[in-house]
Order: C-alpha cells, then sequence, then structure tokens
C-alpha cells in the first residue's frame, strides 16, 4: 500500500470500528435517530399550531431548518467521540500501530457521515409523514441532500477541533451546547427571520445556519412569495454561499484537527 | 550478538520536571530488560518514546534495527505495546479489536481475521471472543491487551507494568505467557515496580530514579547489593528497640533501620536464618520481647533505600 491509499484505507478500518460501536451503543444510535423524529413531530405540531409562515404552510417552511439543525447536532458525535477515545487510551493503540495518523480522525468523520445518512433518511421520511414535500425536480432534490451531507461532514471536522483542543467530554459538552442554541436559534430555521428586531435579524441573516437553510429551502423548493426576501448576500446566493461554508470550514480545520491530533497524543 | 533496542542518552522535560536524565541503556536481542522503579521513575516515558508515541528533547534510540525519529514508520511495524491501561475498544468484541488491529498492521482482511482467532484461543480467550471487551474481567482485559501487541508477531515487545492491579492467579499466568513468548526469541522490554516480576522474567535489570539509572545487573547481582534477605524483628515495647537494633546490627550488612512509630526493626543480612537464630537468642536473654520476626525478600523499597538512602515511597511524595 503506499502513501497517497494508506490515509484512505486505515480511515476505512477505523470507520468500520466506529460503526460497529454505534450498532452497540443504544445512547448514539437515540441521538442519531429519536432525537430528528422528536425535533419534527414536536416543531410541526406544537410551534406549528401557532406559527404562521405567509404562503405556505409552516411544516414545509420548517423541514428544511430542523434537517440543518439536526445535522449540526448529529456532527457534535465527531467531537464528543474523540474526547471519549482520547480519555480511554486506545490512541496510544492507534499510534504505535505502523498506520497513517490521519487515519483516526478520517475514520471518525467518516462514520459520522454515514450516521448523519441515516439520521436525514429518518427524517426526511418522518417530515413527509407530516405533509412536507418536495417541489423541485429530483436532481435539485438530490443536491438537496448532497449539500446537507457535506455541511455535516465540514461541521464535524470543526467539532473535532475543538474537541481535541478541550480534551475532556464534559468541557465539549458544555463548550457544544452553549455555541450551538444561538446558532440554531438566531436564524431563520424555526421562525422567518425577517421579522426579528434588526440587530438580531441581521445576525439570523449572516449566520451559516440561516444560509443552510435557505439553501435546503431552495433545492427542496419550500419556498414561498408572499414573504419577505433578505437583501443580505447569503439569503440571496444561499447555494453558493453554503458551498463556500463548507470550502471553508474545510480548508481551516482539516489541517487545525490534524495537527491538534498529532500534538494531543504525541505529549 | 546485536542489540535490539539502543537509548543513547535521552532526555525528556517536562516543564521543570526531568523525567528523563540522560538515560542510556541496551537490550540484546532475544533478552529480557526490566526496568525496575516507582510510580514516576521515568519507566512510562521511556517505553512511551522508544514506540515513538513521544519524542524525545535530546538523545537518540533505535529499536529493531529503525532509528526513532526517522524511522518511526517502520519501526512501529516490529514492534508491539501493551500498557497498564488495556488499550482497547470496550464496545468492541475481543475478536474485533484483534482483527482490526490486524488490518491497521496491514496484515490483510483475511489473515486478520485467522490471526485473531489463533491469539483469543492462545490465550484462553476463544469463549469470550464474540463478547464485547466491556464485560471482560481485569485479567481478561489485560490478556486481551497483550494478544494485540502480538498481532503482528512482532520482534520487539514492550510491555507497561503488564502486572500492575492483577490478582496473584491472574499474574502468575502472565508471566508465563511471557516467558513462553521470550523462549520464542521475542526481545522484551518489561517495567514495572515489584523486585520479584523483575526477578523472575528479566535477564538484566535497571533500576531507574527520576529518570536515571542508578543501578544495572542481574537480579543476583542486584540482590548481592541490597542485601539477599531482611530480618525483620517487631517488639511489644519500645524499651527493648536498642537492645534489638545492637543485636541485629551484628548480622547487619547494609542500613540498618528502625522505625520506632511500629515498633519496628530491620537489616539486611546474608544468611537469614542463622542471624534469625541468633538475634532471637540475644534478645531472649534480654528479656525483651519479641511480637513477630521473620525474614523476607528485598523489596523494591530496600533496594531504593539501599541505592538512594530514601525510600520509594518517600521520593513519590517528594514530587
Amino acid at each position: 500500500m503506499n502513501a497517497l491509499t494508506l490515509p484512505f484505507a486505515d480511515g476505512w478500518t477505523i470507520a468500520r470500528r466506529n460503526t460497529l460501536k454505534i450498532r452497540r451503543s443504544p445512547d448514539l444510535i437515540g441521538s442519531a435517530i429519536m432525537f430528528p423524529i422528536v425535533f419534527v413531530l414536536m416543531f410541526a405540531y406544537v410551534f406549528g399550531s401557532v406559527i404562521d409562515v405567509p404562503g405556505m404552510s409552516y411544516r414545509e417552511f420548517l423541514l428544511p431548518g430542523i434537517f440543518v439543525q439536526a445535522v449540526l447536532m448529529s456532527a457534535q458525535i465527531t467531537g464528543y467521540a474523540l474526547t471519549l477515545d482520547l480519555r480511554n487510551g486506545i490512541f496510544d493503540r492507534f499510534r504505535s500501530l505502523p498506520m497513517a495518523p490521519s487515519a483516526v480522525l478520517i475514520g471518525q468523520t467518516v462514520s459520522d457521515l454515514l450516521m448523519n445518512l441515516a439520521g436525514l433518511t429518518v427524517m426526511a421520511l418522518m417530515g413527509l409523514l407530516v405533509g412536507w414535500r418536495v417541489h423541485t425536480p429530483p436532481h435539485e432534490a438530490a443536491l438537496g441532500f448532497g449539500l446537507l451531507l457535506l455541511f455535516a461532514y465540514a461541521f464535524s471536522w470543526v467539532t473535532a477541533t475543538v474537541a481535541l483542543a478541550l480534551r475532556t467530554p464534559e468541557s465539549f459538552n458544555n463548550t457544544a451546547t452553549t455555541v450551538s442554541f444561538p446558532l440554531m436559534f438566531i436564524s431563520n430555521a424555526f421562525l422567518d427571520s425577517s421579522e426579528l428586531p434588526t440587530p438580531l435579524r441581521v445576525a439570523a441573516e449572516w449566520n451559516p445556519v440561516s444560509t443552510f437553510t435557505a439553501a435546503a429551502r431552495e433545492l427542496f423548493g419550500n419556498t414561498s412569495a408572499a414573504m419577505d426576501t433578505s437583501g443580505a448576500w447569503p439569503m440571496q446566493h444561499p447555494v453558493p454561499a453554503s458551498l463556500l461554508w463548507i470550502a471553508a470550514m474545510l480548508a481551516v480545520f482539516v489541517p487545525l484537527a490534524t495537527r491538534l491530533y498529532s500534538r494531543t497524543v504525541g505529549t | 550478538m546485536t542489540d535490539a533496542i539502543t537509548a543513547d542518552r535521552l532526555v525528556k522535560r517536562y516543564g521543570d520536571v526531568t523525567a528523563l536524565d540522560e538515560l542510556s541503556f541496551t537490550v540484546p536481542t532475544g533478552t529480557v530488560l526490566a526496568l525496575l522503579g516507582p510510580n514516576g521513575a521515568g519507566k512510562t516515558t521511556t517505553v512511551r518514546v522508544l514506540t515513538t508515541l513521544l519524542r524525545p528533547d535530546a538523545g537518540r534510540a533505535t529499536v529493531a534495527g529503525c532509528d526513532i525519529a526517522r524511522d518511526a514508520r517502520r519501526l512501529r511495524a516490529r514492534i508491539g505495546l501493551s500498557g497498564q491501561y488495556a488499550a482497547v475498544d470496550e464496545h468492541l468484541t475481543g475478536a474485533e479489536n484483534l482483527e482490526m488491529i490486524g488490518r491497521l498492521y496491514h496484515l490483510g482482511a483475511a489473515r486478520s481475521r485467522a490471526r485473531a482467532r489463533e491469539l483469543l484461543e492462545r490465550f484462553d480467550l476463544a469463549g469470550a471472543a464474540d463478547r464485547p471487551v466491556k464485560g471482560y474481567s481485569g485479567g481478561m482485559r489485560r490478556r486481551i491487551d497483550l494478544a494485540g501487541a502480538l498481532v503482528a508477531d512482532p520482534p520487539v515487545l514492550f510491555l507497561d507494568e503488564p502486572t500492575t492491579g492483577l490478582d496473584p492467579r491472574a499474574r502468575a499466568a502472565l508471566w508465563d505467557t511471557v516467558a513462553e513468548l521470550v523462549a520464542a526469541g521475542t526481545t522484551l522490554l518489561l517495567t514495572t515496580q515489584y523486585m520479584d516480576e523483575a526477578d523472575r522474567l528479566a535477564d538484566q535489570i535497571l533500576v531507574v530514579d527520576h529518570g536515571r539509572a542508578i543501578a544495572r545487573g542481574t537480579a543476583d547481582e542486584l540482590k548481592d547489593q541490597v542485601g539477599g534477605n531482611r530480618v525483620e524483628l517487631t517488639l511489644t515495647d519500645p524499651a527493648g528497640l536498642d537492645a534489638a537494633a545492637q543485636a541485629l546490627a551484628w548480622h547487619a550488612v547494609g542500613a540498618l533501620r528502625t522505625a520506632p512509630e511500629s515498633l519496628r526493626v530491620t537489616a539486611p543480612v546474608t544468611d537469614g536464618p542463622e542471624a534469625l537464630r541468633h538475634v532471637l537468642g540475644a534478645l531472649a536473654d534480654a528479656r525483651v520481647t519479641v511480637r513477630d520476626a521473620g525474614m523476607r525478600r528485598p523489596t523494591l523499597d530496600d533496594v531504593y533505600l539501599t541505592l538512594t538512602g530514601n525510600p520509594a515511597a518517600g521520593q513519590e511524595a517528594a514530587r
């Protein structure tokens, strides 16, 4: 095996280990499958009975937001799993083997991507059950799911970086919760952000969660001409803006996480 | 005979603490070296440096003909490492753990699977092969971890405190396994806090303290240095301590220790039974009542006391 294929072959071995692990951990399956189901039902029936969005049903408006929110949450499993591995010493074993060092992070992010794929599938089916519909041609809808998965993969590297910097599961969870809640709620994921007071509205328009939500709405056709459109650039061009976010996250956090990994386990 | 491991003036510092202080040693191919010392002596740091988990601040080392700094990937293909804490995945079964390690050694899928079954059989874990490691006992975990170190049949093996925390039976079983491996030609570097473990397994013992080698030799040579046996007396009354110390000093070949708070007097001697008989006779004549009297083998603490003038535990507390 040569130096180019080694990280991927070893990464696949690690990804297989993680999927075995997920199959045996009901708590992980719970957060990947149960959370999305609960969220779809809760928001669709609780918020949905109060909130009106102009020109369309709230459930159609909501589902793309729920997709993005679920991706944001389950990508945190990457970071959490890494902090658990740091604690139990298995990285020492990995580092004493003739494997590619980058394979550990590649394997972890790839297995979490597979889990995200499973989670999105469950949510989409739930969505169809509660009245969500795709109004675009199949290839555009496929692009929508592709974009969400790319976001999931890129965001996994962000949480990996945070986890390797903080090192313990407790501090990782605290930080992840503190950061992800404002990201989720100061956005257009659950409400029409154009009706927010100005400072919050501006924050929401530039929040990447809004960008991804808007992109998903566009690609699934869950938009309404009756809604105010924001003048902010990411809201005007959500799909290219999302791709830019993904590229930026990968460009910054893949090298950063890789560096932190070799430093964290090397001392 | 060539050396499987050479360490040349290795230095590692953590802030103000010097974990390795120009430590040098060699391990000839096919032999066993035990690094003996208390917690904090630098044993684990040495293993981590030699297995490329840790970069030293200075010094050079080779393992199985590979330089630790320049040839790390090739080196890792030729070593096995098993640590104090089992580094296996709790959620995977024993078989899955070993198979994963085989794949990461690049043995290929079929050979990894076959090798996993073979090792599980050999380590008496075949019955637990398809159960998650989470449910294993302490001894079973240590065995699966050791099996993990042997997946690629490495010529050089590192065992970091392999029996710490094991019950006496599990410990004896692990010693037998290690002895078999060594008999088959594996070079072994072992760290331990137990004199008897070093005695049982090692050809050479290196006593380390604050990252320096303070003594080296065979178990017998070291025991000659620290005195072969200890005579230990426990009295019922502190008034007799002086008489007991005097009687024992006659036979002592090293430092005599008096511990007034526990009413105990200890000294290294060469002929234990003879010394014990004589001392007990002298104390009976002087009408000093003895609560307990006996001989014991030197412990790590005795080795430290003799070689450094400080008990091992005291050194740890001083850190």
